[in-house]
């Protein structure tokens, strides 16, 4: 999964280095507010850990073997800024040192494994591990499946570089520069390989990790993000602080920020109604040689579903920016709805399987 | 096959030993590279790989492989090196990856294997690739070969990274080292004691094992650095030394790097 240089265009390398910037700088903001002394020394040798774990040759089930990433093990024990900082380390050192993967595509690495990876490995862990107990056989299943998520998703957005590549930048006579699959040859080539060996091999080091830390240091599965100082200057977690403040407030200035969608003319491609469909001069050009203008099944299945809020406008409303907040604030409702209902579904039931 | 598994990641753990200990050596002779300023070297390589992934024709990428083998041979590192640990492995690796590529990328037909087709698209798609990867690599491993680990943070710090982060890559090397060396002796002694095939599901218990007490020494090795940092009276305030002095032969070579590199994204345009 490594990118070696030259498999992608230097444009591509800007963007995800640009990417990758903002997840180091945010990543290295959020430990900042920690002890600097205590978090330099844990992140440069659990750095050092994930580069020795991923040399590791993992027996698998099928009797072959595979080499994991160590990205989901540095996510639960370190928090997600702890493990991209880590695996980004660990991936720069193999780049300029062992020139395993390379130093224009450092970024796209960094980005698809340290930071893709750490995210999507910190919350699938989180989302199915919830409140389980520290020793707890969920949390080691919930270790597996992060780590074989973690792995895939980081696949998935090599792949989607890699298929992006003939698409953007070939020659006149239509030669590929860079990598040259499209994305209907790229995308599984590389998951063929990451949905068996590789993801199952990062499901394994993170399962049997999280096993092995039940016995021998069960603290370390706290599921936090944060670090403190203990006394005695070892490593000790406390759960991560309530940034619901934050969230909301987000989520305000995303809703606030809605109706910037109108600026946009026209509608996303391949969004269509029947309507904009026929009207739309290259489209009818397309299927009027085929004898119609609107395809039967999609004037057939459009009329299956009509919407409350059409185009995110209620028809009461006359200003369209007015129509755009007031669907992100019901869309919002209506989520936050849903999930205290499941929350209160989740805790019944749980009152009922506990004993007297 | 179990002792193929405990062999093969101990060899794996003697290989990433070995390598470093060759691009040490390599970096201490008299060469052409190793005489320039090493942030020269950094900026002046990082700058040729750059025009690499630039330059779209590929006898302008074949030039710039021309200038890398040149530059190796000028600086010692010799090409049965290069042949060994870059050009055969980019070789085994990418030219798998592109060989498809000759037959499926749509164009010109040039020729017909029983039923498919080879189009001259796909010829140089494959040709280009191949060539720019083993370019941009031979100019990376050209830094690392020239260059000691501690020269090129250096380096880096003089490019305004910021100090945390080179306080990390260089605390992250040196205990690469020491878990690879734990890592090596654990699986060795554990090696020694293995009579007879393991069961699948206990070789996996095994890795898993192993990781488990390395991740518990890299705890432990994390608390020790940082109450040894604090003993020595770190107050989060991170120094890095450069005591490097450009001379003039320095900043001719700069120049050279950046022009050589520039006519190359020029005529591969």
């Amino acid at each position: 999964m490594h990118i070696p240089d030259g498999y992608l265009s230097p444009s591509t390398c800007a963007v995800l280095y640009a990417g990758a910037g903002a997840g180091w700088y945010s990543a290295l903001k959020r430990l900042k507010r920690v002890l600097l002394a205590r978090v330099i020394p844990l992140i440069s040798v659990f750095a050092a850990f994930s580069f020795v774990v991923m040399m590791f040759n993992l027996p698998l089930p099928g009797g072959t073997t595979g080499h994991a990433l160590g990205v989901t093990i540095a996510a639960i024990v370190l928090g997600p800024a702890g493990a991209i900082l880590a695996l980004s380390i660990a991936i720069a050192i193999q780049a300029l040192f062992f020139g395993d993967g390379g130093i224009s595509t450092l970024g796209a690495n960094c980005f698809n494994m340290a930071i893709v990876g750490s995210l999507v490995a910190y919350g699938a862990y989180r989302l199915i591990a919830a409140r389980a107990a520290l020793t707890s056989r969920r949390r080691v299943i919930a270790a597996g499946v992060a780590g074989y998520l973690a792995v895939n998703a980081a696949a998935l957005l090599a792949a989607i570089e890699f298929g992006l590549q003939p698409v953007l930048f070939h020659d006149a006579s239509g030669t590929p520069l860079y990598a040259p699959y499209p994305l209907s040859v790229a995308i599984p080539a590389m998951m063929i390989g990451h949905l068996t060996f590789a993801g199952m091999a990062e499901a394994v080091i993170s399962a049997g990790l999280v096993a092995y830390l039940q016995v021998a240091d069960p603290v370390l599965l706290r599921g936090s993000s944060d670090w403190a100082q203990g006394p005695s200057g070892a490593l000790e977690l406390r759960p991560a602080g309530s940034s619901l403040r934050r969230l909301w407030l987000a989520i305000a200035v995303l809703m606030l920020l809605t109706p910037v969608g109108i600026i946009a003319a026209g509608t996303a491609w391949g969004e269509w109604s029947p309507a904009e469909l026929a009207h739309s001069a290259s489209v009818s050009v397309a299927v009027s040689s085929q004898g119609a203008t609107v395809p039967s099944g999609l004037e057939r299945l459009s009329k299956l579903w009509t919407a409350p809020f059409p185009a995110y406008a209620p028809g009461f409303v006359r200003s369209r920016s007015f129509g755009y907040l007031l669907s992100a604030m019901f869309g919002i409702g209506l989520l936050l709805c849903l999930s205290l209902l499941a929350q209160g579904v989740v805790a019944r039931y749980r009152r009922r399987g506990s004993p007297a | 096959m179990s002792r193929g598994f405990l062999e093969s990641t101990t060899m794996a753990f003697a290989r990433a030993i070995t390598r470093a200990m060759l691009s040490e050596r390599t970096a201490r002779q008299r060469g052409l590279l190793q005489s320039l300023d090493p942030r020269v070297r950094v900026v002046g390589l990082f700058s040729l790989v750059l025009a690499v992934t630039l330059c779209r024709r590929i006898d302008a990428v074949a030039g710039l492989f021309a200038l890398a083998v040149v530059l190796a041979l000028l600086s010692q590192v010799g090409l049965a090196i290069l042949a060994k640990r870059v050009w055969w492995v980019v070789l085994a690796f990418t030219g798998i990856i592109a060989l498809p590529a000759i037959f499926i990328t749509p164009g010109d037909v040039v020729t017909r294997l029983g039923t498919v087709f080879i189009t001259a698209q796909g010829l140089r798609a494959a040709g280009l690739l191949v060539l720019r990867v083993e370019t941009a690599v031979t100019f990376t491993a050209l830094l690392v070969f020239c260059t000691p680990w501690s020269h090129v943070l250096k380096a880096l710090r003089a490019l305004r990274l910021p100090r945390e982060a080179i306080a990390m890559l260089a605390m992250t090397y040196r205990y690469v080292f020491l878990l690879v060396e734990t890592a090596a002796q654990m699986f060795e002694s554990r090696r020694s004691r293995t009579v007879g095939v393991l069961a699948p599901a206990e070789r996996r218990r095994m890795a898993a094992r192993t990781a488990g007490v390395l991740l518990s020494k890299t705890i432990e090795t994390s608390s020790e650095v940082y109450l040894a940092m604090q003993s020595r009276g770190f107050a989060g305030d991170i120094q890095v030394l450069c005591d490097f002095r450009m001379t003039m032969w320095d900043y001719a070579g700069l120049l050279l790097f950046l022009a050589v590199g520039s006519f190359a994204v020029w005529a591969g345009r």
